[in-house]
């Protein structure tokens, strides 16, 4: 096993998903069987090799601090799922 | 001849000439549209009395003076590509109701060259898919056989050019999301190099991966209109800053000089019979044109499902996490505390493959397992990167199958993620490296469905690819087929 249900809860949590518990069942197994496979990596020694996060020559892409044009707030806000004039709504946090 | 039947390079003259009307033309796809939709479901929506009145307006201005490219010509964007005013749902339920403030840039240039915009077309959610099953609005269906799949998961861009419900559209391609749909419905799709289109409005699926490319009825339509959408972008830091080529210029006659490629690796249990033979000839093609094929190695290509599906969930699961149901998209009514509104938005509005792979990602990612996932993976992407390198010493570009098999059946691998996951295997190498890969058509299966031959280049090369695809198809007569409906 590489990952237990008490994991998958976890890994669920850390998420913000929520699973039911034949979700969690369901899950726990298929990503075992997705996670044994990417054993198949541990094949290879990496020792020695730079990783890779970037396929291409570009390094730092630098521009001027400029000041553009930004959305007016009214259009901003038009996709909410709740908002005022001015804000979007939350529930209380604190 | 109909003319919702056109490539882009035939109506431009025809435009020009004044043989037709982009009104009559914008019509005529429409009522394609309504014929077939019903059956195919390429779309999922439609934009068509806005598309009627930019055709009329094209038709009051004229073609003659014009230097937008594709004035007048009708195109479908897939649904992942944010434009202003019309619903963008990257086939989510968690974002049904999103209408983007602002175009994507490439939505933007393609309005700009005179493009008319058709609709949006059908995907698997968050591109996270190689059938388009995983599309909160239904899947598509093959136009070849409705009851197989059209690949994905810019499934829904290729079977409307495929049916000729557009002229030609736009894609994106992650893992082989342009190539492999291109591929199992039989029409003409490139994916640029990392870094050659700008990503600026298209929802992120895996940042270090995604590209957006064309899908189109041949490859002189597929080269005019990667020049409409390349190029660098301020607003998109991984845009790369160098000129880019007129594409035009490299549908050049003859493959004197030209060395092929074939990567022993993509030749292995597994690869289907008829495919093989396809591929095989298609190469034979190449060779009586003046090509040279000589047998490469590109010894890592057996690791790229493993390194693949590590990488793209793990940036996907920082991606998608914006998905909170604050400032746009589904919020659950259950929502008494903040952190029960997160995790009920997301739990109703997401998928079952896009919940998979957040919750790999986030595991690949979590404490403890960065080393032996994520780290892992990015090593062995840089053996896969410089296997690619390695062998463009030999050869200028690389000839390979698209995907193992032609199109499957639908719901033949919904509930086997690993299956799916295996099938990208011929496209994922190419995405790990960044380099461009070209879809031609290159054959049929005995059961007459379409299969797809990959031309792969050096990174910016995409004109390589072209050529070699535009000599192909000049010889052979696969991208005429239209699938019977």
């Amino acid at each position: 096993m590489k990952i237990t249900l008490d994991e998958v809860e976890h890994v669920a949590r850390l998420a913000r998903l929520e699973v039911s518990a034949d979700e969690k069942q369901h899950l726990t197994e298929q990503m075992n069987r997705i996670l044994l496979y990417m054993e198949k990596l541990n094949e290879l020694d990496t020792t020695e090799v730079v990783p890779t996060s970037h396929a291409i020559d570009l390094h730092n892409a630098f521009r001027e601090d400029l000041v553009e044009e930004s959305l007016p707030r009214k259009e901003s806000l038009e996709n909410a799922p709740e908002a005022n004039d001015a804000e979007f709504i939350v529930p209380k946090v604190i | 001849m109909e003319l919702y039947e056109l490539t882009i390079h035939e109506l431009k003259s025809l435009l020009v000439r004044g043989e037709v009307t982009a009104e009559e033309v914008t019509s005529s796809l429409f009522e394609r549209i309504r014929k077939l939709e019903p059956k195919v479901a390429a779309y999922i929506s439609l934009s068509e009395e806005a598309a009627m009145e930019q055709a009329r307006s094209w038709d009051q201005r004229g073609y003659q003076d014009t230097t937008a490219v594709i004035a007048g010509v009708p195109i479908a964007i897939k649904d992942v590509l944010c434009t202003k005013g019309i619903r963008t749902t990257c086939g989510s339920k968690i974002l049904a109701n999103f209408v983007p403030p602002f175009d994507a840039t490439v939505a933007r240039k393609i309005k700009e060259a005179g493009g008319i915009l058709l609709g949006k077309t059908n995907m698997d959610e968050f591109a996270m898919g190689s059938s388009c099953e995983n599309s909160a609005f239904g899947p598509t269906h093959n136009p070849w056989d409705l009851n197989h799949i059209p690949g994905g998961s810019s499934g829904g861009s290729a079977a409307a050019v495929a049916t000729d419900e557009s002229i030609a559209a736009i894609g994106s391609d992650t893992g082989g999301s342009i190539r492999q749909p291109a591929a199992h419905c039989g029409v003409v799709g490139l994916k640029p190099t990392y870094g050659r289109v700008s990503r600026y409005g298209l929802v992120a699926f895996a940042s270090s991966l995604d590209q957006i490319g064309p899908i189109a009825k041949d490859v002189r339509d597929a080269a005019l209109l990667l020049n409409v959408i390349a190029g660098y972008d301020h607003r998109d830091s991984t845009s790369v800053p160098t000129e880019v080529p007129d594409y035009q210029q490299s549908l050049v006659e003859g493959l004197e000089g030209i060395t092929v490629g074939i990567p022993r690796e993509y030749f292995i249990e597994g690869l289907d019979p008829d495919v093989e033979r396809a591929v095989k000839d298609a190469v034979g093609v190449l060779e009586a044109l003046g090509a040279r094929a000589i047998e490469v190695s590109l010894p890592h290509t057996e690791y790229g499902v493993a390194a693949y599906y590590i990488i793209a969930p793990a940036e996907a699961s920082s991606n998608l996490a914006r998905y909170d149901g604050v400032k746009y998209g589904l919020r659950s009514r259950e929502r008494k505390t903040l952190m029960e509104m997160y995790r009920k938005s997301r739990s109703e509005g997401f998928g079952a493959e896009v919940k998979r792979r957040i919750m790999l990602g986030t595991y690949a990612l979590s404490a403890g397992y960065y080393d032996a996932y994520y780290k892992k993976a990015s090593q062995v992407r840089t053996l896969i990167r410089d296997d690619f390198l390695q062998a463009f010493k030999q050869c200028q570009v690389l000839a390979a199958p698209v995907a193992p098999t032609a199109a499957f059946g639908l719901g033949e691998k919904v509930d086997d993620p690993l299956q799916m996951y295996l099938s990208d295997v011929f496209t994922l190498p190419a995405s790990l490296a960044g380099i461009p890969g070209l879809s031609i058509p290159c054959g049929f299966t005995s059961q007459g469905l379409p299969i797809g031959l990959q031309i792969l280049a050096p990174h910016f090369h995409e004109g390589l690819a072209l050529q070699v695809g535009y000599n192909f198809e000049k010889n052979t007569e696969f991208h005429q087929k239209r699938p019977p409906l």
